[in-house]
C-alpha cells in the first residue's frame, strides 16, 4: 500500500523561532499522495496550508524554522537533503507552482531563457535541445504564438499566460509531484477555469501527483480526489472530496461549507455563519484549536486536542462528536 | 419612477500614458469610457467584472477622488460639486470602504479616534464624537471597552473592517460604496461581515454600491446588477433576471465561469479562451468580439449601445437589438 504512495509527510511539525515567541505553524500533520493523485489543503490564512508545502521543497528559512517529522518523497528523505542534493531534488522530483507569477518568475531574463536554465540546471543537453523542449511545453500549456512567446519578459505577458508559463517552467524537468499554491487566486474568474482546467488535463495526461493547495473550496472541488482540510496547523478532516463535500464530520468543515454564498438568495435571509475569528498560533487553546468558536462544543474539547478518528473509508476526522453532521446539501 | 439617489451619466476616465523621447501623444488607458448608470434609494447595485474593466476606477470617480476626463455625477438630482451640492456635503451622504482594511485606516489612531475623526470635520464636537464611535462600535460587533482604545495593528482583517464600516457610517451617509470590501477576508469572516452590512442596510435605510469580483457574492448582496467589461457596461439588470437569462455573451461567460461544487459535474470547458484584451488599446467595435463565441463582422465595426436609457434589463450586444445586422439579433425589443 504505502509502495504506491509517491509522497508521504509523517509527523510534520513547523515552527518558526524568528519572531519573539516561536510560532508553530504546522503541528503533527500527516499526508500522502498516491501516484497519480491529486490532494487538496483546503484552509484560511495562518492554517498552516502553504507553510505545509512549502515544507516539502525545504523553502523555509533553515535559521528560523524547526523543522520535525519525516517528508519521503519517491523514496527520499527530504528533511535530510542537503546541498547539491537538496538542488537536485528541487524542480526535479517535486516542483512547484506558485500563486503570483509576475513574483515567482524572474523579471530580467525572458521566459523561454528561463525554462532553458532550469532544463540545463538538471540534465546535460544542448541549448538548443532545451529550446526545443520548452517550445513543446509552451505549446503543451497551449500558449498562443509559443515560438515567439518564449522571447517574452514576464511583464510582457497576461497574468493567465504568465501562470501557463510557470506551469511550463515547474513541468520543465517532468517531477514526479507537482505542488501548486493557490496558483489560480490571483486570476480572474474567466482566467481562473481555464487553468484550473489546464493543470487537470496535465495532471492527468503526465500521471502527475499533485497537492493543491487552496482556500476555496470550489476549487478543491474541481481538480482534487481528497481533500485535507486544515486548521490552526492541524488537518481536522481529510478524506475523498464526495464524502468531504457531501457528508463533513467536523463542525468546521460544516460551517465552511454552509458560510459560502451560493446560487441565489431569497431577500432578507442572511448566511449562516461561523462565530468568531481564526485563531492566533502564538496564543492557542490548549485542547482543540475550534472549540472557542465551535457550536457543540464540549467540556474536554477545551482541554485535549481530539486525535484523527476514521469515520469511513479513508475519511478521517479530528472530532469527538459521533453523530454525523448534515451538510448544506 | 422617482429620482435616483445616485446618478452617473456618460462618465469618462483615460489615464494618459507617460511619454517618453518619441512618445505618441494621445495615447490613454480608457479605464472608464461612457459609463452611465441611475442607482434607486435602498437599492443595492452589484459591479462585477474582470481587473481591468473598470469597476474600482468608477468608484473612486463617483467618491472625486480621481478627477473624471468627463461625465455628470448627480446626487438626488444634482450635481456634484456645484453650489447646490459641495464636495464636503456630497462625501457625508455618500462615504466608502476599501478592500484593504490596514491601509485604508491611520496606523497611529485609535480605531475609536478614526471613527470619530470624520464627524468633528462636519461640526460635531469631540465629546459626542467619541460616544457616537463608541456606540457604532458596538453596532459593528466590536465591544468598545475592548476595542475602542485598540491600534488598527491590534485587530484582525475581519474586526478591522468592521471599524472601516462603523467609520463610513459615523457621518451618517446615505450610499455606502463598497469596493471589494469583503475580498480580503477568511470565507468564514466574510460571512459575517456579509451578513452585518445586510442589517445596517435594513436598519439605517441605506443605499449600497457594491463593488465585487466574486460573482456568486454580488448575487447575494445585490437587488440590481452591472456587468462592467473593458471601460463600459455590458450589461444592466435585476439580479435574478441578470444571473438566470444574461442577455450578453459576456455575462454567459462569466456566470459559466463559475464553480460547479459538484465533484460528479465539474467544468469541463472553460466558456472564454484568453484574457481580457489591455484598456490601452480596447478593440474596435464590439469590445468583446475579440472573445465571443457569436462575433460577426458588424461586432468589430460598430459598437452596440445599451439600447435607451432607463431599461430595467439592458445589454450592450447587437444580439439583444432588433435591428443591428446580426444574424441573431433578437425579434423581441428588449
Amino acid at each position: 500500500m504505502t509502495k504506491d504512495k509517491i509522497l508521504r509527510v509523517e509527523q510534520l511539525s513547523v515552527t518558526f523561532t524568528g519572531g519573539t515567541k516561536p510560532v508553530r505553524a504546522v503541528d503533527n500533520v500527516d499526508l500522502d499522495v498516491a501516484r497519480g493523485e491529486v490532494l487538496a489543503l483546503l484552509g484560511e490564512s495562518g492554517s498552516g496550508k502553504s507553510v505545509t508545502l512549502r515544507s516539502i521543497l525545504r523553502l523555509h528559512n533553515e535559521k528560523r524554522t524547526r523543522i520535525d517529522g519525516r517528508i519521503i518523497a519517491d523514496g527520499t528523505d527530504v528533511t535530510l537533503l542537503d546541498g547539491d542534493a537538496l538542488s537536485r531534488f528541487r524542480g526535479k522530483t517535486v516542483s512547484m507552482v506558485f500563486q503570483e507569477p509576475m513574483l515567482a518568475l524572474d523579471p530580467v531574463y525572458t521566459v523561454g531563457r528561463q525554462i532553458n536554465e532550469a532544463i540545463r540546471r538538471h540534465e546535460s543537453v544542448s541549448q538548443d535541445t532545451a529550446r526545443t523542449r520548452a517550445l513543446h511545453l509552451f505549446e503543451r500549456v497551449r500558449i498562443p504564438s509559443p515560438e515567439r512567446r518564449l522571447d517574452s519578459y514576464p511583464h510582457e505577458m497576461s497574468g493567465g499566460m504568465r501562470q501557463r508559463a510557470m506551469i511550463a517552467l515547474a513541468l520543465a524537468c517532468s517531477p514526479k509531484v507537482l505542488l501548486a499554491d493557490e496558483p489560480t487566486t490571483a486570476l480572474d474568474a474567466t482566467v481562473q477555469v481555464q487553468i484550473l482546467l489546464l493543470l487537470r488535463d496535465l495532471q492527468r495526461e503526465l500521471g502527475l501527483s499533485m497537492i493543491f493547495v487552496t482556500h476555496d473550496i470550489g476549487v478543491a472541488v474541481e481538480v482534487a480526489d481528497r481533500v485535507a482540510v486544515m486548521y490552526a496547523g492541524r488537518i481536522v478532516e481529510l478524506g475523498p472530496v464526495r464524502d468531504v463535500l457531501r457528508t463533513p464530520r467536523h463542525p468546521y468543515t460544516v460551517g465552511l461549507l454552509s458560510t459560502r454564498a451560493h446560487g441565489g438568495r431569497l431577500s432578507g435571509n442572511r448566511l449562516p455563519t461561523i462565530p468568531g475569528s481564526p485563531p492566533d498560533l502564538t496564543n492557542l487553546p490548549a485542547g482543540c484549536a475550534f472549540a472557542p468558536r465551535c457550536s457543540s462544543v464540549t467540556e474536554s474539547c477545551r482541554t485535549k486536542a481530539p486525535e484523527a478518528r476514521a469515520v469511513g473509508a479513508g475519511h478521517t476526522v479530528r472530532c469527538i462528536l459521533q453523530h454525523p453532521t448534515v451538510g448544506p446539501k | 419612477m422617482s429620482t435616483p439617489i445616485l446618478e452617473v451619466v456618460d462618465l469618462i476616465k483615460h489615464f494618459p500614458l507617460a511619454t517618453g523621447l518619441l512618445g505618441r501623444a494621445g495615447s490613454a488607458v480608457r479605464a472608464v469610457d461612457g459609463v452611465s448608470f441611475a442607482v434607486q434609494e435602498r437599492e443595492t447595485l452589484g459591479i462585477v467584472g474582470e481587473s481591468g474593466c473598470g469597476k474600482s476606477t468608477t468608484a473612486r470617480l463617483l467618491m472625486q477622488l480621481i478627477v473624471p476626463t468627463s461625465g455628470a455625477i448627480r446626487y438626488q438630482g444634482q450635481t456634484v460639486g456645484t453650489k447646490a451640492l459641495p464636495l464636503k456635503e456630497f462625501r457625508r451622504q455618500v462615504q466608502m470602504v476599501f478592500q484593504d482594511s490596514y491601509a485604508s485606516l491611520n496606523p497611529r489612531l485609535t480605531v475609536e479616534d478614526s471613527i470619530a475623526f470624520a464627524p468633528t470635520v462636519h461640526g460635531v464636537s469631540g465629546d459626542q464624537a467619541v460616544r457616537k464611535a463608541r456606540a457604532l462600535l458596538d453596532r459593528v460587533g466590536l465591544e468598545p471597552a475592548r476595542f475602542a482604545g485598540r491600534y488598527p495593528h491590534e485587530l484582525s482583517g475581519g474586526q478591522r473592517q468592521r471599524v472601516n464600516i462603523a467609520r463610513a457610517l459615523a457621518v451618517e451617509p446615505r450610499v455606502l460604496l463598497l469596493d471589494e470590501a469583503v475580498s480580503a477576508l477568511d470565507k468564514s469572516v466574510e460571512a459575517q461581515v456579509l451578513n452585518l452590512l445586510l442589517d445596517l442596510k435594513d436598519e439605517m435605510g441605506l443605499t449600497y454600491l457594491f463593488i465585487s469580483h466574486d460573482l456568486e457574492v454580488v448575487r447575494f448582496m445585490s437587488t440590481q446588477v452591472l456587468v462592467m467589461y473593458l471601460g463600459r457596461i455590458a450589461e444592466v439588470g435585476p439580479t435574478e433576471a441578470l444571473y438566470t437569462a444574461s442577455r450578453h455573451p459576456y455575462t454567459t461567460a462569466l456566470l459559466g465561469s463559475l464553480l460547479s461544487m459538484d465533484p460528479d459535474n465539474r467544468r469541463t470547458q472553460a466558456p472564454l479562451a484568453g484574457d481580457p484584451p489591455n484598456p490601452i488599446d480596447p478593440p474596435p467595435g464590439c469590445r468583446f468580439h475579440t472573445r465571443c463565441a457569436y462575433a460577426e463582422p458588424v461586432c468589430s465595426t460598430r459598437e452596440p449601445d445599451l439600447g435607451g436609457v432607463g431599461l430595467a434589463h439592458a445589454a450592450a450586444c447587437h444580439m439583444a437589438h432588433p435591428g443591428t445586422g446580426h444574424s441573431r439579433a433578437a425579434g423581441r425589443v428588449a
